[in-house]
């Protein structure tokens, strides 16, 4: 989004409020126009595989320096644990978290990982007044802890429930997400550390366009294995993540109800009427100032008259 | 204020000389023209003062804790609702409210509607607390308080509507600031400052009404970056920023008529004739213009369950509470107005505001948290969060009072103009 990156500076050049607001709706335009940079990087979670081991969720503990976890990593009954009659989501100390899944008229059950999933074009990216956000050519969604306001919306718009913020902090909150290793693997292209230490070779990590074709040829050699979809390849505008199974998405933790389009789409109507507003309404309350003061006008102008008389 | 006395008949103060000929310093101004003995008498008799000690004496240490050990100290800290009530009631419910600045604004100098002039300045009032409150709810909520200056100067997001509603309520707040100092500087008797604005007063009122229409829907439309998220029936990708415009009309006309009746009722010394007297009168017309702007404002909330084709939740368990919200906060007050209107009853149109900005506020509550998340759970907020919220709005009321009681809002000034 080099665009906009230019633009901010030229904005920063010193431009009033006005101009940087009406920048606002074609840089908009330009953000909803943007499809993913063509060889990022993504992940194929395919969830046939795997075995609920929580060898990612450890990985990542370590990658990203989290603090310890309450119960060991080979305590499964975390998977049991509810939250407001939730399974466990992403939070402060995890920034993935696998949870079991029991499906009806399956012997086994199923598990799902959920991280970020680096979405083509990220609503808590679009959403963040200050830039907060950057997607990376490599396909990473990056957070930048120091320009962050700690305003949440972020957590408003993203649609899969990812960023967290760290409550626990009074002077150094900040919000806690999945980065895709960015730092210290992808951006040297190394796949990151939960896709490495998985055992079962779960996760895929590969180009995104390639990912979809291995998933495609996964779907064709093994008929009847796996449901007809892949989750991410179009879902609120795509994502990085993707994932395969081999029942319907909703019955592991997936919303099916997210649109294909991405959310800066349901936001664009509001953002379209902002340069209009700020051309036409001077000119036309200025034009009813004149139109309804226009008899203490002539009123004025004739008492005028009358005095001179 | 029970305190005026036959005995003192230079109170309160409405000039800025004294009956033997002295001047009023600024210091008499602020006590009133009491002494403090005399004036912490009388503030002390009175039992709302005590309430908020009382509200103060929790609150307080509790926005405390909240600067010290951080927000999950005072709140939930939920990941799923990541805004609660400092948001929900003090950003989302306080800005509506507040309307009434821009709309009084409109009206007098716009349109020059002098009828409407003895509750200009009042409206202004409203308006300018009620802006001032919200970012001060922002300051409590935002994790990095200290970074609120960011999206203006640091790294600015364009592309996201909190940058509008940003830029523009800090604007904004400047606007009103100008708009209210004409009576700070009669009080204090600056005259050369109010030539200034008044000069500048057809820009600022034209540079409200575009902020506001925008800020307004603006807040409205940080609501459609989650589609998913808030019930269907409170939300509209198309029409959500005109709901939320909309209905600030009324919030913001209903809200000045409220507080002008608390303050006719409980301040009835520091109005004047002029104020007293017209204000039926004005309260009535206010109240058709709430009504006007209901009705508007109905047909958009059905024409988008039309256009999304949402008929069908209107028959869950989530569609009889959309329709209990709208008949208390919109149909019951807006036939109450018009019937108020025809029949010219000044009380019941007064009766009907009080359940507009409950109305109005309830409606944000349910889009920021009761109806969002909606297929997840219900997050009730701490009792810390909550008491807080009551102390930041408790602070409001005191500013408001405070100012009421000394600046020419509700009066007119004697002395110089
Ligand atoms: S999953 Fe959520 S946090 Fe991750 S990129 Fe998408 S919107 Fe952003
Ligand atoms: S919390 Fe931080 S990253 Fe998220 S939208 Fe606000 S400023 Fe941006
Ligand atoms: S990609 Fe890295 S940061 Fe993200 S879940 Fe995996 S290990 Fe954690």
């Amino acid at each position: 989004m080099k665009t906009t990156v230019s633009r901010r500076n030229f904005i920063k050049g010193g431009l009033a409020g006005t101009v940087a607001v009406t920048a606002l709706k074609e840089s908009s335009s330009q953000a909803a126009t943007f499809e993913g940079y063509p060889d990022g990087m993504g992940v194929l979670v395919d969830l046939t595989r795997c075995v609920g081991c929580r060898s990612c969720e450890a990985a990542c503990n370590q990658e990203q320096k989290l603090p310890p976890p309450e119960k060991p990593f080979d305590d499964f009954s975390v998977f049991d644990e509810m939250m407001h009659g939730q399974k466990r989501r992403t939070d402060e100390t995890h920034y993935t978290v696998v949870n079991r899944y029991d499906v009806p008229g399956l012997e086994h059950p199923l598990f799902r990982k959920i991280q970020c999933n680096h979405c083509q074009e990220p609503a808590c990216l679009t959403s963040c007044f200050v830039n907060a956000y950057t997607k990376t050519p490599e396909g990473a969604v990056i957070y930048n802890p120091n320009v962050c306001v700690g305003c949440r919306t972020c957590m408003i718009a993203c649609p899969f429930y990812i960023p967290t913020f760290k409550y626990s902090s009074a002077f150094n909150p900040r919000i806690m997400k999945c980065i895709f290793c960015y730092d210290t693997r992808l951006k040297d292209g190394k796949p990151p550390a939960c896709v490495e230490a998985c055992p079962q070779e779960a996760l895929t990590f590969g180009k995104r366009n390639d990912l979809i074709k291995i998933g495609r040829q996964r779907m064709v050699e093994t008929p009847g294995k796996y449901e007809d979809h892949i989750y991410g390849e179009h879902e609120v505008g795509g994502t990085a993540w993707m994932y395969l199974s081999s029942v319907p998405f909703d019955k592991v933790g997936l919303d099916t109800h997210l649109p294909k389009e991405p959310i800066l789409n349901f936001v664009k109507d509001f953002l379209g009427i902002v340069p209009m507003v700020l051309t036409i309404w001077p000119a036309l309350f200025a034009g009813f100032h004149l139109l309804a003061t226009r008899k203490d006008w002539l009123k004025n102008k004739n008492d005028d008259a009358h005095e001179e008389e | 204020m029970r305190f005026f006395s036959h005995q003192r008949p230079e109170i309160p103060i409405v000039d800025h000389i004294k009956p033997d000929g002295s001047q009023w310093t600024i210091k008499e101004k602020l006590w009133l023209g009491l002494s403090s003995g005399d004036y912490f008498k009388q503030f002390f008799r009175n039992p709302v003062n005590w309430l908020m000690i009382a509200i103060f004496v929790i609150g307080v240490p509790l926005i405390a804790q909240r600067y010290i050990y951080g927000l999950d100290a005072v709140t939930h800290g939920s990941d799923d609702y990541p805004w609660g009530l400092f948001l929900g009631f003090g950003l989302f419910g306080m800005v509506p409210l507040s309307a009434s600045g821009f709309m009084l604004g409109t009206t007098c100098e716009l349109f020059g509607r002098k009828d409407f002039h003895p509750i200009e300045r009042l409206a202004l009032l409203n308006g300018l607390l009620g802006y001032f409150f919200a970012v001060l709810f922002l300051e409590v909520d935002l994790g990095m308080w200290w970074r609120l200056p960011y999206p203006m100067f640091v790294s600015l997001g364009p592309a996201a509507v909190l940058f509008l509603v940003a830029w523009h309520v800090a604007t904004y707040l400047s606007v009103q600031i100008a708009e209210v100092l004409p009576a700070f500087f009669e009080w204090i008797g600056w005259l050369k400052g109010k030539r200034v604005i008044r000069k500048m007063v057809l820009g600022l009122t034209i540079a409200g009404i575009i902020l506001s229409t925008l800020h307004q829907g603006a807040l409205g439309a940080l609501f459609t970056y989650a589609p998913g998220k808030v019930h269907p029936l409170w939300f509209s990708s198309n029409f959500q920023w005109i709901h939320f415009f909309c209905s600030s009309i009324f919030a913001g006309l209903s809200m000045v008529i409220v507080s002008s009746t608390l303050i006719r009722n409980f301040a009835g010394w520091r109005c004047d004739d002029h104020f007293k007297n017209s204000l039926d009168d004005i309260t009535v017309k206010l109240g058709k213009g709430c009504s006007l702007a209901m009705i508007t404002y109905l047909v958009i909330k059905i024409v988008a369950v039309a256009h999304d084709q949402e008929w069908d939740y209107l028959l869950t368990g989530w569609g009889s509470y959309y329709m209990l919200e709208l008949g208390i906060g919109v149909i019951l007050p807006m036939f109450m107005f018009a019937f108020g209107v025809r029949n010219n009853s000044a009380g019941l149109v007064r009766f009907a505001a009080w359940i507009a900005v409950f109305g109005i506020i309830w409606n944000r509550l349910n889009t920021a948290l009761v109806c969002f998340n909606w297929q997840l759970y219900q997050e009730i907020p701490h009792w810390k969060e909550v008491w807080i919220t009551i102390t930041i709005y408790s602070l409001y009321f005191l500013t408001y009072r405070f100012i009421v009681y000394r600046l020419p809002i509700v009066y007119e000034w004697k002395g110089e103009k």
